[in-house]
């Protein structure tokens, strides 16, 4: 079953102009950067011509948000040169880039909650001491910018109470309302549905075809694939490839980007569930101030399926995992495990719940999955430090701690294999092996993952998946919750659609597609925006 | 029925005169935080401006010089505040809890060494303070019945700081939401990474509202050691910056909210003096430590129970560090 990486139907690529069309707008010449030990960015030369959409690929840690923070004056290189339309431009911070006519639209919105959209788009820009004159001017110029690019926004909104793909689209109108020629998009897409996702690549197009230059950073091939003109790879911090979108693919991309030859697809045997292991039944969470984070939410999750949970982040995945890890108790309904029930009034503990054979994967690992301040054989036993192979519950044995981490690194593959090592110094996918590692080696009848590959590699991606669907075919009942749909289509058994906290759909994960579970993620109709749940962080 | 009108003007310029120097500071406090710095040194600044007015005015003669000495001083203290904490990203609570402490012990050290009085300054003549001021027509004015003795009694007759403290509030409100200043200064209290990406200065800017707030607590101090008072005490202060903090705080870092949560505490305090002796039926005499008590009591009372969750800046208390 070969589910991922398929461009989204509507999302094909456009006629490539011909790159000779005039000089490059910009030009980063053999651009060097360390910070520390770190080489993040060695000789990078990239070349981006005028009036295209150029996108910028690489796993986590490969120095694409490095090169672009360095473009957009945040950080200076230690070595290189900068050229806009030709000319060297030395870029030493923020103001000389929008001087130089660079605007950047951030992974996380540049943007001030509180403030109305248009006081975030005159910030820094306002025209003169006094708001009053130039937030008329401001006005007039937003409304010129919405009817030619069809960035239509309320300008006294406040950017707290919009949906994100709205909060975008502020982004955007603050770069042009500078007069960027240049438009840098970090990881845009990670926080929108993949309706919102068409709506940006439509921005961009329109942005394109009216000269404005584009580059956009992802890890997300498909999305290199539907929108860029041209795309250039980086791997550990160096450029490794170049390509003109239209002569390259999916495969291609992905090996120069690891390495190596990928998989990108998973080999999967049909599901063949057995009995409930977990059974949710009319389970709702009100949070202290009141508002609804669960409703109603009911569904089994049987032994040896997949069950993933696909939802735009906010509307309740993660309230979800935290009741069901007993690390929060429901406001009413419950919760079957095997003969024991939890309920309000009887609410269970994370320990208690691991001892009825639930483990859980966080979906922060930073916070809930590991302590970055201890050595990686001290996370590698939390929750299950009263294990009599460890010492028991009043002794720690030092040694079988360590010696139970290093099988688990070797086991998982964790590099590098030093149990001494601090957490924190793991890359993001080694650290999730690890906690992975952790979570299955005592064989759990259930396990609950949130984001198993949130900052992961793809080379980990790939170990990560394989091992989630052994898990199940070793008879494991799994809950799968990711903001990537991609990984929800390529592991779930069944996808249940999850929105404001309510299951709203469930779908067969050999039936389902991307653009019937956009419309179920969103809530409602297409053409309706949709709102994240309130408060949500 | 005239007594009680008397009382009650009495009363009500009294509470003027008392909030002033709670307004200046919460002023003060108000246009730091906003930028993101934490000012709990109000109290301190507010002390050494009161001190070297207090000393210049004695030495020189002059109100003017006094009052710039108090600004100079306390413009001083706010840069080592912004020092500390925005240059090298400190502790901001630590900081201001530091300069309350420096300028408590200062001010006695210094004092006792120039004028061996215990802390105290020389007191001062009248010509070498700001009086009160008697704004024109208040004597013609003041047989026109309510009106005449409202204006001569309690609109007229302050001090010249006390006028400016009350303007400030308008002028700070009109800086804060009408002016580019304003806007960034707000934007940088809530995300200063936003600001930085806006090609803007987050250390200039916070600088210059810690700064701003200095000159406000040099003026409070001011008006504490020669407007309000014809010398220095030590500790004079007694915790006013710190009530100025709670206005503030009540007043969810918003001028006017804040500059009415000043007025209430100079009336309760002025309250807490007329009620001192006084016989109240059923209860006997009120315990005068009770009395003075009872604007801090409402204080915690407010803060804990009716103002309800503060708004405060986003970024207020957290140096900025760019990202990697």
């Amino acid at each position: 079953m070969t589910k991922a990486f398929r461009p989204a139907t509507s999302a094909a690529p456009d006629p490539v102009p011909p790159l000779e069309a005039g000089r490059p707008a910009v030009e980063l010449i053999a651009i060097d950067k360390r910070f520390g030990t770190v080489h993040a960015n060695r000789g990078v030369s990239l070349a981006v011509a005028r009036g295209t959409i150029h996108g910028i690929i690489g796993e986590n840690g490969a120095g694409k948000s490095t090169l672009m923070s360095i473009l957009y004056g945040f950080y200076e290189a230690d070595g290189g040169e900068i050229r806009v339309n030709g000319r060297p431009t030395p870029i030493r911070s923020s103001a000389d880039a929008i001087t130089a006519g660079i605007g950047m639209v951030h992974q996380h919105f540049m943007l001030v909650d509180s403030f109305t959209v248009l006081e975030n788009v005159m910030l820094g820009a306002e025209g003169g001491a006094l708001l009053k004159d130039g937030a008329a001017r401001a006005r007039r110029e937003l409304e010129r910018l919405a009817s030619e690019f069809g960035l239509n926004i309320d300008v006294d909104a406040r950017i707290g109470d919009l949906p994100v793909g709205d909060q975008q689209r502020v982004e955007i109108l603050k770069a042009l309302f500078r007069h960027c020629e240049v438009l840098i998009l970090d990881e845009p897409t990670g926080v929108l549905t993949p309706q919102e996702t068409d709506q940006l690549f439509r921005i961009l197009r329109a942005l394109r075809d009216r000269g404005v230059t584009i580059l956009l950073i992802t890890h997300k091939l498909k999305e290199v694939l539907a929108v860029t003109d041209h795309v250039t790879v980086m791997r550990q911090g160096a450029v490794v490839g170049d390509r003109r979108t239209a002569d390259t693919d999916a495969a291609e991309l992905a090996e120069l980007m690891v390495g190596r030859k990928v998989r990108l697809d998973i080999d999967k045997a049909p599901a063949r569930p057995g009995q409930a292991a977990l059974m949710v039944e009319n389970l709702s969470l009100i949070d202290s101030r009141g508002v609804a984070r669960l409703s109603e939410v009911a569904f089994a999750l049987r032994s040896g399926e997949i069950v993933g949970i696909a939802g735009v982040s906010g509307n309740g995945q993660s309230e979800l995992l935290e009741v069901l890890a007993g690390m929060r108790a429901p406001t009413s309904g419950h919760i079957r495990v095997g003969d024991t029930e939890i309920s309000a009034a009887r609410p269970a503990d994370p320990a208690g719940m691991r001892r009825l054979g639930l483990a859980h994967v966080p979906e922060d690992r930073h916070r809930l999955g590991l302590v970055p301040g201890f050595a990686a054989w001290e996370s590698a036993v939390l929750g299950y430090q009263n294990d009599a192979a460890l010492g028991g519950r009043f002794l720690l044995s030092h040694r079988a701690m360590q010696q139970r981490c290093a099988e688990l690194m070797r086991d998982f593959d964790v590099r590098p294999p030093q149990p001494l090592l601090g957490s924190s110094k793991f890359s993001g996918g080694n650290q999730q092996k690890l906690i992975l590692a952790r979570e299955m080696v005592y064989g759990p009848r259930i396990l609950l993952i949130g984001q198993p590959t949130r900052g992961v590699d793809i080379g980990a991606i790939e170990f990560i998946r394989r091992e989630i669907v052994a898990m199940r075919d070793r008879g494991a009942a799994i809950l799968l919750v990711s903001v990537e749909l991609e990984e929800i289509l390529a592991l779930s058994d069944r996808i249940l659609v999850i929105n404001q906290g309510r299951i709203v759909g469930e779908v067969a994960g050999t039936d389902a597609d991307e653009r019937q579970l956009g419309v179920m993620m969103a809530g409602c109709a297409p053409d309706q925006p949709p709102h994240r749940a309130s408060g949500a962080s | 029925m005239d007594d009680l009108f008397a009382l009650t003007l009495s009363t009500l310029a009294a509470t003027i005169r008392l909030a002033t120097p709670l307004i200046l500071c919460a002023m003060a406090g108000l246009l730091s935080e906003r930028s993101g710095v934490i000012d709990i040194g109000l109290e301190g600044k507010m002390l050494a401006g009161a001190f070297a007015a207090a000393v210049v005015a004695a030495v020189t003669g002059s109100a003017a010089f006094a009052l710039l000495a108090a600004l100079l001083v306390a413009v001083l203290l706010s840069l080592v505040h912004g020092f500390a904490c925005i240059t090298h990203r400190g502790d901001q609570v630590v900081s201001g809890v530091a300069i309350n402490i420096i300028a408590a012990g200062m001010t006695v050290v210094l004092g006792n060494a120039w004028f061996g009085r215990g802390g105290s300054t020389p007191d001062l003549s009248p010509d070498q303070r700001f009086m009160p001021l008697h704004l024109p027509g208040a004597a013609a004015l003041r047989d026109v019945p309510v009106i005449g003795p409202l204006y001569a009694d309690v609109v007229s007759g302050h001090s010249l700081l006390t006028y400016l403290a009350v303007l400030l509030v308008p002028l700070v409100w009109f800086l804060l939401y009408r002016t580019r200043f304003g806007l960034r200064l707000r934007a940088v209290g809530e995300a200063p990474a936003v600001v930085d990406t806006a090609g803007i200065s987050v250390v200039r800017l916070r600088y210059t509202g810690v700064m701003l707030a200095g000159l406000l607590c040099g003026l409070a101090g001011t008006f504490l050691a020669i407007a309000q008072n014809a010398a220095f005490q030590r500790e004079m202060t007694a915790g006013r910056g710190f009530i100025a903090l709670a206005a503030m705080i009540f007043g969810k870092w918003r001028p006017w909210p804040a500059f009415f949560a000043c007025l209430l505490f100079g009336f309760l305090d002025a309250v807490s003096i007329r009620l001192q002796g006084v016989v109240l039926p059923g209860i006997g005499t009120v315990p005068v430590p009770l009395i003075q008590a009872l604007p801090y009591i409402l204080t915690v009372v407010l803060l804990a129970g009716f103002i309800g969750k503060a708004m405060a800046p986003r970024a207020l208390g957290t140096p900025y560090v760019k990202e990697r």
